[in-house]
């Protein structure tokens, strides 16, 4: 495959390089971000990306809304169907997620990790909390 | 009628009753009671249907839609253990649990008792991670229940890591629809053969299975694990160990028997040896780190790492036996850890030791916790006539027919690392008193934020520990029933392993 053979082939899937993108952005704040907040704002970010990748392949060239009334060929509702419910597993976690960090906000003062861990490392020293 | 769905149904709707009782917390306590002591029997009921019925399995479609279009509902025999251990696990640890529990707690412990039981039943692998999912935060959730900035970090970092796993799952579960146009679990099965070679379909086993593997805990995917066990409430923590990571370790089998099959790992040869490295890497790192614990939940929690890793090894090996194994340690384990947290919390409370230090002389202060913990840690060794014994003997003796000498080593060497972290405990419990020891030995002020040092939600939990015990035990003598239960479930590793 030539240079421009794969440009060709990665222009016309665009939506699965946008995918790719948003996901390595979201995994990057959650593992490289200190603040909490952020890193529940990049499980979002990963979270969209996968929704991006299943209506991706429900998509068909020329496909119309899958109602009776309108000619076939249809996209595939299916996906659609399944990202919803995966919208509302990731609206739950994310509500927990939030109601976490207020909880460790209210506790330690901070939300980013590395002033966290101090205020745990000193926590631990007084409480006898060991490794 | 089929009853199926209502094994999801019954304890959902409890929770939401649970939450609309808020106000009046006792009778949210003894409703939540009572749809558990229902649900236990639903599920026996259910069992005993599925095991008597014609090739050991029962399953329904929900919605009056037909297979594979409709979300399936199926249990068989390995099902069955599943949905029966996890109601009863959560009554026992409530029986034995002193504190009185607001009306959320009991909502949350029936939403956890839904989603596993909805991994259990589901045959189709978007609803699985639907339940996965409602599993996920419920178990979040409850291991902040205790309050307390520490457990509120440990379930944060939880929340994360379990939702990378859950998407990363979800994404494999995408792949494959791609490449089959089915999310059925038997019709992918009848479809994927044809496509062992896609790059789809081996990246969709890799994405569900290391999805997988960060549910289950498995080593290098483990960190979160020990903090939410060691921070969790006691009784919180005795559930998670006993079903959370159980029954992702239960999805994980259904991945591999049922929807890849094993002819899937016997079809690409590399990705198996990687998978069972990883597994095996699991049982040497999780054995090694829980011998160096001091605290005695952490050192369970990373047991657990190391014992998951064995499950999964042996659904890996493709043997017939060795899967077997697989299922009774799984149960094993699930039996074991519950009495052995339950236990732990009793001490606790009892006499506030939390470290193997202050362990030093518990049985002259506690005899019978003393006595208790000590019988569950040789469990955990595997001595017969144990379940922990029959689970690691089959797993072993798969290893051997399978020619996997490595395996059997492993097998042997975390025997080894599980009796040196027992014996170190057994050792504190029944050895010699120095007076250094008694002065470490005396219970300190708890003066940390987090739970791990608050006093201990359980009461006494004596009779609760001795029956599962009694139950381990018990397991361990009828092996012979419980192959009869699961083996048509374990058909598609005989059949792989024919074809070898």
């Amino acid at each position: 495959m030539t240079p421009a053979d794969l440009a060709g082939v990665l222009g016309a899937r665009y939506a699965y390089v946008a995918y790719v993108v948003v996901a390595s952005l979201g995994v990057y704040l959650v593992v490289a971000d200190a603040n909490l907040v952020k890193k529940v704002v990049g499980l979002n970010l990963l979270q969209t990306a996968v929704f991006l990748f299943f209506v991706s392949g429900a998509a068909r060239t020329g496909g119309s809304t899958p109602v009776t009334s309108n000619p076939p060929p249809y996209v595939n509702p299916l996906p659609h169907v399944l990202v919803l419910t995966a919208i509302v597993v990731g609206v739950s976690l994310t509500a927990l997620a939030l109601a976490l960090v207020v909880r460790v906000h209210a506790t330690y003062g901070t939300i980013e990790e590395d002033r966290l861990r101090e205020r745990l490392a000193s926590d631990r020293r007084d409480g006898g909390e060991r490794a | 009628v089929n009853l199926l769905p209502l094994l999801v149904a019954l304890p959902i709707g409890g929770a939401t009753l649970a939450l609309a009782l808020g106000g009046r917390r006792r009778s949210a306590n003894a409703a939540a009671t009572a749809i558990l002591a229902g649900q236990v029997g639903l599920a026996t009921v259910l069992a005993a249907r599925a095991v008597g019925s014609d090739g050991g399995r029962v399953s329904h479609v929900v919605g009056g839609f037909t297979a594979p279009f409709g979300v399936e509902l199926a249990l068989d025999g390995v099902a069955a253990l599943v949905v029966v251990l996890v109601p009863s696990a959560v009554l026992l640890v409530r029986t034995a649990t002193r504190a009185t529990r607001p009306a959320a707690f009991d909502a949350l412990a029936l939403l956890l008792v839904g989603g596993l039981s909805g991994v259990a039943v589901a045959a189709d692998v978007f609803t699985l991670y639907v339940f996965l999912e409602i599993t996920g935060i419920a178990a979040y959730a409850l291991v902040a229940a205790g309050g307390g900035g520490r457990a509120a970090v440990a379930a944060f970092r939880y929340l994360i890591v379990g939702t990378v796993g859950a998407t990363l799952y979800l994404l494999g579960v995408g792949y494959l629809y791609l490449a089959t146009g089915t999310l059925n679990v038997a019709d992918l099965a009848a479809r994927l053969p044809a496509l062992f070679d896609s790059p789809l379909v081996v990246a969709g086993f890799a994405l569900t299975t290391v999805g997988l593997g960060v549910k289950v805990a498995l080593f290098p995917l483990h960190a979160w694990q020990p903090d939410a066990y060691a921070t969790a409430p006691d009784d919180v923590s005795a559930v998670l160990a006993a079903l959370v990571s159980t029954v992702a370790a239960y999805a994980l089998f259904r991945v591999v028997a049922d929807v890849f099959t094993p002819a899937f790992l016997l079809a690409t040869p590399v990705v198996r040896t990687l998978a069972l490295t990883v597994a095996l890497g699991s049982v040497l790192a999780g054995s090694v780190l829980a011998v160096r614990q001091t605290r005695v939940k952490r050192m369970l929690a990373y047991s657990s790492v190391a014992q998951f890793g064995l499950v999964a090894a042996a659904f890996l090996l493709v043997n017939e036996t060795a899967a077997f194994g697989g299922v009774v340690h799984l149960l094993g384990h699930a039996v074991v850890k519950l009495g052995l947290f339950v236990a732990v919390g009793a001490v606790a409370a009892r006499t506030g030791a939390r470290t193997v230090e202050e362990y030093t002389g518990l049985a002259e202060r506690a005899p019978v916790h003393a006595a208790l913990v000590g019988l569950l840690g040789l469990t955990l060794v595997g001595v017969p006539p144990t379940v922990g014994f029959a689970g690691k003997w089959f797993v072993a003796l798969g290893a051997v027919e399978a020619g996997a000498w490595g395996v059997v080593a492993v097998i042997l060497g975390s025997t080894l690392l599980t009796l040196a972290y027992v014996a170190r405990l057994v050792e504190r419990m029944y050895g010699p008193l120095p007076d250094e020891a008694l002065r470490l030995g005396r219970p300190r002020p708890a003066t940390d934020g987090g739970a791990a040092n608050a006093a201990s939600p359980l009461g006494d939990a004596r009779v609760a520990v001795a029956l599962v015990a009694l139950v381990a035990v018990a397991l361990g003598l009828a092996v012979g029933s419980i192959e009869a239960m699961v083996a048509p479930a374990l058909e598609s590793f005989a059949v792989a392993e024919v074809g070898r």
